[in-house]
């Protein structure tokens, strides 16, 4: 094994995984845990543990629904989470910020809101939803319910060879009939990066809504929700160093005071008789009951924690490092890269296949040498379908993964290819 | 290493080797896929009365799974439906073991090869991969005998598709 190169770029991931005590572990007794499964779930800095310990510590108490210090306590730090979220996607109003359980229940909060409303938004027969045949199952599965519900239709953008949305006929996929499209901005099997620029004025042509997923882009790249100019915008907190539990929508103000709640409860109500009630104003409306408090609070932590280090600065390091991945995968013979072959307007989240040896053999035998990636269809099993196989392997990086790290998944192929030869 | 005790030689063999592979008559077929992998196999069984004559499949998958169908084919064709269903349900338990089961003698007879899959046990991910085929073998077994147990079976719980060990 040779010592890693000096990557231009990189963040300081000595001082950095100070932070991340997980990342010290030794696993299966003697090896040194290398953490390649970001895009499933991120490790938690001690930043957003100690909110998490400190909130139920020192503040815990239902929220908006008390007068003592407590209740206040818990209010405001729930509260304030909401704050950080919303600078940290420079939502133009804190309202516009719901928390949710995750990115998945976001998503299906926006398709049940559609199915429900009224004129001009509702999704109905004769009318018709758009998706990419890229999206992870979370915004595949609610359009396809939805639909089934409703008889609207279905359609989806196809993928080009080398992994990138084929927007050839994209006027012909969005039509006067589309009521919503719903893209992910970065693929979270392929690490594709989407140009949504001319979907989203091809939407706002013929009046489509636009629902943006950013749950793999929103732990990696600075987020304007503005700039996207989306109408609403779903990502999940566990994959951004927050909590697992806490996820968000933002969805533009005007279409949440128009759009019906889902959910009933607790929290979203003004007044309630026996016979009928009236709703809270946005975001309460859409958070029914006793939201997650503690996760909320821990996700405000995980976003200062971002922050101060610089979501440019970690979009870069990972730039760099998935420069080198890239370019030390391809060494291997048999290793065909799934998605975007090059650095190119990609994240850090690399599928690949090896030669004929199953994925599931290659995380086992990469996991035995403390290399923990994962292995399947990923929640995204038409991009299988597509590129004719059965599964892939992934590995994805974040702000505290090495070049080393690259070396030791490298290596761990070579291991691989030996083992089943 | 570790490992050695999952991907034991024998496993190996099966795996790169397989017995009785690709599909051949049968009086029925069955598709069974493991959803969380997708390891997928389509497998036929061909019976001549209580007899056994043939189990192909086909199917795409990790060397556990590959390698669980070409022992599968290995011991039970030319088995009585008796025994081999003496068979299935003895690998089963060794799989739901958790790897606390040391095979007796008993146990290694009647498995024969099938005892290597021992050390697949103590990792719960890949039990499901283990049990892919025997699963399929038991469901498409259930279908070729006759229309009356299908049918009770319809009516009240329908086999599943999903491997669940
Ligand atoms: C692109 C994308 N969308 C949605 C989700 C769903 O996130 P969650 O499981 O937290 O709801 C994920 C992650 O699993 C994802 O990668």
């Amino acid at each position: 094994m040779t010592a890693s190169p000096q990557l231009s770029g990189l963040l300081d991931t000595d001082a950095i995984r100070k932070d991340f005590p997980i990342l010290d572990r030794l696993v299966h007794e003697e090896h040194k845990l290398v953490y390649l499964d970001n895009a499933a779930t991120s490790q938690k800095p001690t930043q957003v543990l100690d909110a998490l310990s400190g909130y139920y510590e020192r503040h815990n108490a239902n929220v908006h629904r008390g007068v003592h210090v407590l209740a206040e306590e818990a209010t405001a730090l729930y509260e304030g989470a909401r704050d950080k979220v919303a600078a940290f996607i420079n939502a133009p109003s804190r309202d516009e910020v719901i928390f949710t359980k995750n990115a998945s229940e976001s998503l299906n909060l926006v398709a049940n809101m559609l199915g429900w409303a009224d004129e001009p938004y509702r999704v109905e027969r004769d009318t018709e939803i758009v998706i990419t045949e890229m999206e992870h199952h979370s915004n595949i599965v609610p359009w396809q319910l939805l639909s089934q519900r409703t008889g609207a239709k279905l359609k989806w953008f196809g993928l080009t060879d080398d992994g990138r949305l084929d927007l050839t006929g994209t006027e012909q996929l969005i039509t006067e009939k589309t009521k919503v499209v719903s893209l992910t901005l970065v693929s979270n099997i392929m690490g594709t990066f989407n140009p949504i620029e001319s979907i989203v004025r091809r939407a706002q042509e013929v009046g489509a809504l636009v629902v943006i997923d950013a749950s793999q882009a929103a732990p990696h790249m600075a987020l304007d929700v503005q700039a996207l100019q989306a109408d609403f915008v779903a990502f999940t907190g566990h994959k951004m160093c927050g909590p697992t539990g806490i996820g968000v929508l933002w969805g533009r103000q005007e279409l949440l005071n128009d759009l019906p709640p889902f959910l009933g409860g607790g929290e979203m109500i003004e007044t309630v008789t026996m016979n009928s009630s009236t709703y809270a104003p946005a975001p309460h409306k859409f958070e029914a009951g006793t939201p997650p408090i503690a996760q909320a609070v821990g996700l405000g932590a995980a976003v200062d924690y971002l922050t101060a280090i610089g979501m440019d600065r970690i979009q870069e390091h990972e730039h760099a490092l998935t420069e080198y991945a890239v370019g030390r995968l391809q060494d291997i013979p048999g290793l065909r890269i799934i998605g975007p072959p090059t650095a190119e307007d990609r994240g850090a989240t690399i599928s690949f296949t090896l030669g004929d040896i199953h994925p599931h053999d290659v995380g086992q035998v990469l996991d035995e040498q403390g290399v923990a990636v994962r292995v399947g269809h990923h929640c995204a099993r038409p991009v299988c379908l597509r590129y004719g196989i059965p599964a892939t392997t992934r590995a994805s990086f974040y702000l505290y993964s090495t070049p080393a790290e690259v070396d030791a998944l490298a290596d761990g192929l070579e291991h691989v290819r030996n083992f089943f030869a | 290493m570790k490992l050695d005790s999952m991907y034991q030689e024998v496993i190996l063999d099966h795996y790169k080797h397989p017995h009785g592979r690709g599909l051949r008559d049968g009086d029925a077929e069955v598709h069974h896929v493991n959803p969380t992998c997708g390891d997928e196999i389509t497998l036929r069984v061909r019976y001549e009365g209580d007899t056994i004559r043939d189990v192909s499949y086909e199917g795409q998958g990790c060397s556990i799974s590959q390698a669980s169908a070409s022992v599968l084919n290995d011991l039970l064709v030319g088995k009585e439906l008796s025994e081999a269903r003496k068979i299935q349900e003895s690998f089963l338990e060794l799989m739901q073991s958790r790897g606390r089961l040391e095979p007796d003698d008993t146990m290694e007879d009647l498995l024969e090869d099938a005892v290597a899959f021992a050390g697949v046990s103590k990792y719960p991910a890949r039990v499901k991969c283990a049990l892919l085929s025997w699963m399929a073998w038991k469901d498409a077994t259930a279908q070729a005998f006759g229309e009356a147990e299908a049918a009770t079976q319809a009516l009240g719980d329908p086999p599943t598709k999903e491997t669940t060990p």
